[in-house]
């Protein structure tokens, strides 16, 4: 018999409808339910319903922006995550949105009894094909091409950039539509397109409210989550000329759509990541909620793919897996709406794609980080993190934020990312939801001695963890330093850490300090009383 | 069968009751229970930092402390989660494999080792929050985590099924982390103490009168937090439940 049929568990959750913070609920939403009244559980468009507030509450709580970014100089994501707490109605949302998402998730994972095997069968996919990944390039590449497909090698950011752009000027192209891709945001693309005169026009909602904000996604699937629908309002009345005062998502959505729907019927070319490319066919998957990258793909004559070589897999056969793991674990839905084949151009039409490297070999060679590779981009591990659902994406300042972030990033740039494997509390939550099964807690407790021994951390934390061992290692210096005979303690960890700041007043009251340790009493109530244990501790 | 009792530095600093109630509770199982006098920490806070360089010596301490005994118990998941799993700053000589396999957390130490089916002085007629930290969740796998989707179990609550009164309230959010994560309490603060925050608001929004876990860190982080925010919650550990603490 388990636990819980021994124990009469109460059920304190139900009247506050899941959420910890319950004053933000918005009781009736009819978007959020289906016509017969029941309440919609899946698809990205009806997350938890979340109240308006009041116009001036949101008035006084401009959107908190991401870390400072200075060069290389390490980032100080715990300054930006504390900058985003104190905007809580931003981070009240922000945490109960993805919560919810992580819920969702949970009830679709449940609904199919072989989950865990599907995890581990789609982890040895990518294990597999990863340890073959040049044959299956080839093979992708010698396909793509007699499917008709123009294939180009990018080895890193700033050459996909110089290839894509090479595409776009021989063909006098002066717009590209494009759908959401991490892989461009990781190589600043849009950045870098700014320069060229080209227009660029996200065509995924979220992503384009982030372009017309100046901004870079937070989130690898929901990349505007941090905002409000308020701050969207304002954006679009920025940009767009939308009513400031009106924050009605579908008003909202549809002025988006009418105002962008003519600059992607007139572009010249069309660009969309990959979430799958499949090496016997040479094809190239998309998954989209919104059909956008359908739109980019279909409408114009010129069309681009840009795609990380880690996307690949062997067969049609496999795709089936990943599928049903992808839009469960990103959104708790079975499916996202589309699910895109892209294999060879259209008559008249011309086919580009561009297979990026940009750090993923050298990553492919790294013995406890290569297994990050499998990554498909869900979301999960952001979205259970405590630590993310709490800072925003965009504290990270890092185009791969939350744990698998906090994996990826250092591999970019060891200084600039230092930090992030520190911001988390390796709780473990993001390995048990990865649908390909990367032990994510587990490299960020790798990465931190990395860093340690390649002296990546502050000094200052070292120094105080150099200190700490020579105690702890000492039992009379150790003795000492925690108050040798029940003296008081007064700063918490200062024993054990060193810290000079006592950051642990600053949020927390201190605990009661108690009238002797354990170690005092063992001494006064115990020693010399029992059989041999005070003779044995004499002679030391 | 004797037991080298391990006793974790902040439990010995602030919460020594714990300790007490760890050593009397296995004395009630007629073990032959030791505390070496010379133990200090398992090397934790050091380790989680990725100064493994800098735990070394701590690693060797507790191993010469510690050799010897049929069982390594503690009243903590996440030290036991340490010496099991990450204690590799010094070489793996028999000694340390012996006594890092050997080491087990209270609870389950009573739960397989043991395999205690009463706690004939022991009632604790209170609704209570059980708090699973993160290390014994999924570092030594106390229960189910909420992520998996695999058969339920749970040996904290196993146990505290074994208490007469006990009533177990549920969360809306069962095994999300407090935000204590050892070092992360000090160098992110804000996020940990927010994380705090919702738990103990969880907590309390629940119903809970006592928040119960394995783990006094924890634990102490958990009542700081709602001192600060006025959240009126008790805190106890799973041993002093076990004990017969009467509350």
């Amino acid at each position: 018999m388990s636990a819980q049929d021994d124990l009469r568990v109460q059920d304190g959750a139900s009247d506050r409808d899941g959420l910890i913070h319950p004053e933000i609920a918005k009781p009736a939403d009819e978007s959020a339910r289906s016509q017969d009244g029941r309440r919609l559980d899946h698809a990205e468009a009806t997350t938890k319903p979340l109240s308006a507030e009041p116009q001036a509450a949101r008035a006084r709580e401009p959107q908190p922006r991401g870390a400072k970014i200075r060069g290389d100089r390490p980032i100080d994501q715990a300054e930006a995550a504390e900058r985003f707490l104190a905007a809580p109605l931003h981070q009240k949302a922000h945490d109960e949105r993805l919560w919810d998402l992580r819920k969702k998730r949970d009830t679709a994972a449940f609904g199919i009894p072989e989950w865990e095997e599907l995890r581990e069968l789609a982890s040895q996919i990518k294990a597999h094909t990863l340890s073959r990944l040049d044959e299956y390039l080839e093979q992708f590449e010698a396909q793509a091409k007699a499917n008709g497909v123009h294939v180009h090698w990018a080895a890193d950011g700033a050459a996909h950039n110089r290839i894509v752009h090479g595409i776009l000027k021989d063909h006098g192209a002066r717009s590209l539509i494009k759908s959401k891709s991490m892989l461009t945001e990781e190589c600043g693309f849009r950045h870098y397109m700014a320069t060229t005169g080209i227009e660029v026009i996200e065509t995924d909602l979220g992503e384009r409210i982030q372009q017309l904000d100046n901004e870079e996604p937070s989130h690898v699937v929901v990349p505007a989550v941090h905002k409000t629908r308020f701050d969207v309002a304002a954006v679009f009345a920025k940009t767009m000329g939308t009513d400031p005062e009106n924050d009605d998502a579908r008003y909202l959505a549809e002025s988006q759509r009418m105002h962008t729907r003519p600059l992607i019927l007139e572009a010249d070319a069309g660009l969309t990541g990959c979430n799958f490319a499949i090496a016997e066919t040479g094809t190239v998957v998309t998954c989209t909620n919104e059909g956008n990258a359908d739109l980019s793909g279909n409408v114009p004559k010129l069309l681009i793919h840009s795609i990380g070589i880690e996307k690949l897999i062997p067969r049609i056969e496999h795709l089936g897996v990943f599928l049903r793991l992808l839009a469960r674990s990103a959104l708790g839905s079975p499916i996202t709406q589309y699910t895109s084949h892209f294999r060879k151009p259209r008559p008249g039409t011309e086919m580009h794609m561009v297979l990026v490297d940009n750090g993923r070999s050298e990553r492919l060679g790294m013995e406890e980080f290569w297994t990050s590779l499998k990554c498909i981009r869900c979301g999960a591990c952001m979205n259970t993190c405590p630590v993310y659902r709490r800072s925003g994406g965009l504290s990270y300042g890092a185009t791969y934020s939350g744990p698998i972030g906090l994996i990826i990033d250092p591999t970019f740039n060891k200084r600039k990312y230092s930090t992030l494997p520190f911001s988390s509390t390796m709780n473990g939550s993001c390995t048990n939801v990865c649908p390909v099964k990367i032990n994510i807690h587990e490299q960020i407790f790798a990465w931190r001695k990395v860093l340690a021994e390649e002296h990546q951390i502050p000094l200052l934390k070292q120094g105080m963890m150099k200190a700490a061992g020579q105690v702890l290692s000492r039992p009379a210096a150790y003795r000492a330093a925690i108050g040798a005979a029940d003296s008081a303690l007064r700063a918490l960890p200062r024993f054990a850490v060193y810290n000079p700041l006592n950051t642990w007043g600053k949020g927390r009251e201190m605990p009661d300090v108690p009238r002797q340790s354990f170690h005092a009493w063992y001494k006064q109530n115990r020693m010399g009383k029992k059989n041999d244990m005070g003779k044995k501790d004499a002679l030391r | 069968m004797r037991i080298g009792l391990f006793v974790p530095c902040y439990v010995d600093a602030f919460e020594p009751e714990v300790g007490i109630a760890t050593l009397e509770l296995l004395e009630r199982f007629g073990l032959d229970v030791e505390y070496p006098f010379d133990q200090t920490c398992c090397g934790q806070p050091m380790t989680n930092t990725g100064c493994h360089a800098e735990a070394a010596a701590t690693e060797a301490l507790f191993v010469r402390n510690f050799t010897g005994f049929d069982y390594v118990v503690t009243p903590s998941g996440s030290c036991a989660h340490q010496v099991r799993e990450h204690l590799t700053a010094i070489p793996q000589t028999e000694e340390v494999k012996a006594v890092r396999e050997r080491t087990f957390e209270l609870v389950e130490f009573l739960h397989d080792i043991l395999k205690v089916e009463a706690f004939p002085w022991a009632k604790f007629p209170h609704k209570v929050a059980y708090h699973s930290n993160c290390n014994a969740l999924r570092g030594i796998h106390h229960a189910k985590p909420s992520e998996l989707n695999k058969p339920a179990y749970s040996k904290p609550l196993d146990l505290l099924a074994k208490v007469p009164g006990v009533e177990v309230v549920k969360l809306a959010r069962p095994d999300e982390c407090c935000g204590f994560g050892g070092t992360f309490s000090v160098f992110e603060p804000a996020v940990s103490a927010k994380m705090g925050y919702d738990k103990v608001a969880d907590q309390a929004q629940a119903g809970a009168d006592y928040v119960v876990s394995a783990d006094s860190s924890c634990l102490m982080h958990q009542k700081g937090c709602a001192d600060r925010v006025g959240v009126p919650l008790k805190f106890i550990h799973i041993a002093r439940i076990l004990n017969g603490a009467a509350a």
